[in-house]
């Protein structure tokens, strides 16, 4: 058991190493808050590889492993069959691993997962580049975006997490954002009492990485949604529901405009990217509805 | 570490184990990290809890029934400046760490 | 005790169905792919009550393995070749958390070229992962050595994962008359599985496997080694205990016929069997030649090997891996290390590569080759012993000029 040299509100230290202003922080606390002390997590290397620990000393009060970048979901899976075969259906088990280590190199996994439709709660945080490494980018990087390994905006458009999920058929998935937390926790809540895998593909901005004054990392993450760069949504059993459709997208220049990451752009480019985020954001509304 | 049942816990012995593993739940000095703090103006304060909902590190106490109604552990308090940034009713301002108030 | 017709992948089944696994996470691959499928069936019917994972990879079915058998249960898998290549970063997190799981790998050589036959490059490259490895040599050593890898590497002082090596095709599917012990005998030599060390368990949590300093992590690698040292008492306690409730003898190395000998011959996996029956017919000539068969590979067994080859003034090593680019290959390097004080010319050969079987003629002719050494009537022996005449034109190619 833990030998407890701190005290805290809630499963989490609150001295975590986190930078200031990280949404991850943000997201770690209301998921654990939501689902509790009897639950196993997975944590790949990574920004939330901080909360497992350095050394002797760890941020979460919670069992949990720390496996390899890719294998998140199958150790997860691991965890769950042998949870199984105990007779044990009651403790959640939480994979809780960022963009690069699920739409990149742990798609693989869990792909697997979802298949086999393996009892694992599946929670991917998205900040849109390898942020613990250095900022480089990965799939889920945004059009356009600076990151070290895109350094004139990337080039292409960013893989859909909740899509794929979607086509694996699973019982629950959804996208979240940290700006709406009451939105966040009823879905881990439904992630938790879901018969079957669930994935939450959460967005959080990242000071650090796409280079804003921290104190802003709740502002863009609204202005994400309300400019269409993120949907809120949940897929159910087969039957979409799109949590908030703004009944005008505001323009794209108010997310960005904070953003050092966005900061080279060319007056040219900006104009290609609305279009580009318009265009996207009317395409999926129109693939969502109709989807059951 | 082998299993202590519950009711021996404060007889808990301390058991050598091998291998990479954390079994200290600790905190780091996060709160040496900041270069200014939020101030709060107690008296325009309304007490609604979005301070509080929106730290990153869960460090903001709102006491309704007490003058100073947000209570900051300072400890922790890495000056993100979200609170600040979002609080409704605008009575919180970002100070110098050093400043004199 | 039933007998029954079984081959290699049907034994190591056998022994991780008396073993009583919890969990199975294998992938398939030739020549592994019916230990897969048998453990599959097992489950279906309810002969054996598991938790199935048809795992999309090796690297998943390593990971799910390993975090399973955290979470309190024995957990079973199984690989060769390019799926062991693929678990490899996997193998150390295995081994680093200190995870007691034991693995029958199909020894099959690695690509390129393609081969889908026997020899020991996958494991051979797995080599200083932390792992312990015994080669078999026939299928009762499979059977005996999967339940003997259980009882030492769960116990509390080794607490090591084990591969249980056997020969593609020569063991996997070749079917002989196996002695299969009873449930009620294996469950009193392998106790129910409880975890000793690290755990995952909600009322008794700890995180495990998270960032280590370079002020810790030696004194981490230090403690598999210490574990590794331990290793040699465990598998002697065990090798006795099972001797006297199986009937079977097992060891660490094995001289055969080497304590006169004047010539011995080192060599792993199935075959020893072949060199085996070669001393036999060379010793009716009256030449005075010995096989050393060594058993438990990892952790290496230098105290038993000099034992054997204390005196000894030629000794040929098998190589059934190509060890490029280094001196010599993996077993040679080590064999010469151990007895590197001692006088002894030791002379190394490769072989029996990529499914090419190793037959009474060639182990012949290598032991012809040491006793002509040993005589001083020959200097250079034939390192590459069944490599072809023309290797370096083995293709041809007509090209467009």
């Amino acid at each position: 058991m833990y030998d407890i040299k701190h005290e805290s509100k809630g499963l989490v230290s609150h001295g975590v190493s986190a930078c200031a202003g990280c949404g991850l922080e943000l997201i770690m606390r209301n998921v654990l808050d939501v689902l509790g002390e009897d639950t196993i997590i997975i944590i790949p290397p990574g920004c939330s590889a901080l909360f497992s620990g350095f050394g002797n000393e760890t941020a979460l009060k919670i069992p949990g492993f720390q496996g390899n970048l890719e294998n998140t979901a199958a150790c997860a899976a691991g965890v769950r069959a042998a949870l199984n075969a105990k007779g044990n259906k009651d403790t959640t088990v939480l994979a809780f691993a960022g963009d690069g280590a699920t739409v990149d190199i742990g798609i693989q996994a869990l792909s697997g997962v979802l298949e086999r439709r393996d009892k694992v709660l599946y929670v991917c945080y998205d900040n849109e580049a390898y942020m613990n490494t250095g900022i480089q980018g990965s799939s889920s990087t945004p059009y356009f975006a600076s990151t070290t390994t895109t350094p004139a905006g990337k080039p292409t458009g960013r893989k859909d997490l909740v899509q794929i999920a979607i086509a694996h058929d699973i019982p629950y998935a959804a996208t979240a954002s940290i700006h709406n937390l009451s939105d966040l926790r009823k879905k881990v809540k439904k992630a938790k009492d879901t018969d079957g895998p669930s994935l939450l593909h959460i967005h959080t901005p990242c000071p650090t990485g796409w280079r804003y004054d921290p104190g802003k990392s709740i502002e863009l993450a609204k202005a994400a949604v309300q400019t269409g760069c993120w949907i809120l949504y949940e897929y159910e059993n087969g039957k979409t529901t799109i949590n908030y459709k703004p009944a005008e997208l505001k323009p794209v220049e108010q997310y960005i405009q904070p953003q050092g990451r966005y900061k080279g752009l060319t007056g040219e480019q900006r104009q290609e990217l609305q279009e580009h985020v318009t265009k996207t954001y009317e395409k999926y509304i129109k693939k969502l509805e109709n989807i059951g | 570490m082998q299993k202590q049942p519950e009711a021996h816990m404060n007889k808990s012995k301390k058991f050598r184990v091998y291998g990479p593993v954390a079994t200290v739940f600790s905190s780091s000095n996060t709160g040496s990290w900041r270069l200014e703090r939020p101030k709060v103006n107690f008296k325009a304060c309304i007490k609604c809890g979005t301070c509080a909902k929106y730290c990153p590190a869960n460090i903001i106490e709102i006491k309704k029934d007490q003058q100073e109604c947000v209570v900051i552990d300072f400890d922790y308090c890495k000056g993100c400046g979200i609170c600040v940034n979002e609080c409704p009713a605008k009575c919180m301002t970002m100070i110098p760490e050093r400043s004199e108030d | 005790m039933p007998f029954k017709m079984l081959d290699g992948n049907a034994a190591a089944v056998e022994a991780m169905k008396l073993a009583k696994v919890q969990v199975v996470s294998a992938y398939p691959i030739t020549p592994q792919s019916s230990i897969a499928e048998k453990l599959s069936e097992l489950v279906a019917s309810g002969e054996l009550k598991a938790e199935y994972i048809r795992v999309e990879s090796e690297h998943t079915a390593m990971s799910a393995a390993t975090t399973a058998q955290l979470a309190g249960v024995r957990a079973a898998t199984a690989t060769a070749s390019q799926g062991l290549a693929l678990m490899h970063e996997v193998l150390g997190m295995t081994a680093g958390n200190r995870v007691p799981i034991v693995m029958p790998v199909v020894n099959r050589g690695l690509a390129a070229p393609w081969t889908l036959w026997c020899e020991h490059g996958d494991a051979m490259s797995e080599r200083d992962m932390g792992w312990m490895q015994f080669y078999c040599q026939n299928v009762q050593e499979v059977l005996d050595l999967t339940l003997m890898a259980y009882r030492v590497a769960e116990d509390e002082n080794v607490l090591t994962p084990a591969m249980v090596c056997l020969d593609g095709f020569f063991l996997s599917h070749s079917m002989q008359k196996i002695d299969v012990p009873d449930q009620e005998l294996v469950d009193a030599f392998i106790p129910p599985y409880k975890p000793k060390n690290l755990y995952l368990d909600t009322k008794d949590p700890m995180f495990i496997c998270d960032l280590t300093g370079p002020n810790e992590y030696t004194e981490m690698r230090y403690q598999q080694k210490i574990a590794m040292d331990n290793a040699f008492d465990v598998i002697e306690k065990a090798q006795k205990e099972f001797s006297e409730r199986f009937g079977r003898e097992l060891d660490i190395v094995e001289g055969y016929r080497t304590d006169d000998a004047e010539v011995v011959l080192v060599a792993l996996g199935s075959m020893c069997g072949t060199a085996k029956y070669v001393v036999n017919k060379l010793r009716e000539q009256g030449k005075k030649v010995g096989l050393l068969k060594i058993t438990v590979f990892r952790p290496f067994p230098v105290k038993q090997i000099r034992e054997v080859l204390k005196g000894k003034k030629v000794v040929g090593v098998y190589d059934r891996s190509a060890g490029l680019g280094g001196q010599g290959g993996p077993v040679w390097c080590e064999v010469s290390a151990s007895i590197k004080d001692l006088e002894c010319d030791i002379r190394h050969y490769v072989g029996g590569l990529g499914g090419r079987d190793v037959t009474a003629e060639h182990i012949e002719q290598i032991f012809n080759e040491l006793m002509e050494i040993y005589a001083g009537e020959r200097k250079y022996h034939t390192q590459w012993i069944d490599v072809k005449e023309n290797a370096m034109e083995i293709r041809q190619v007509i090209k467009n000029v």
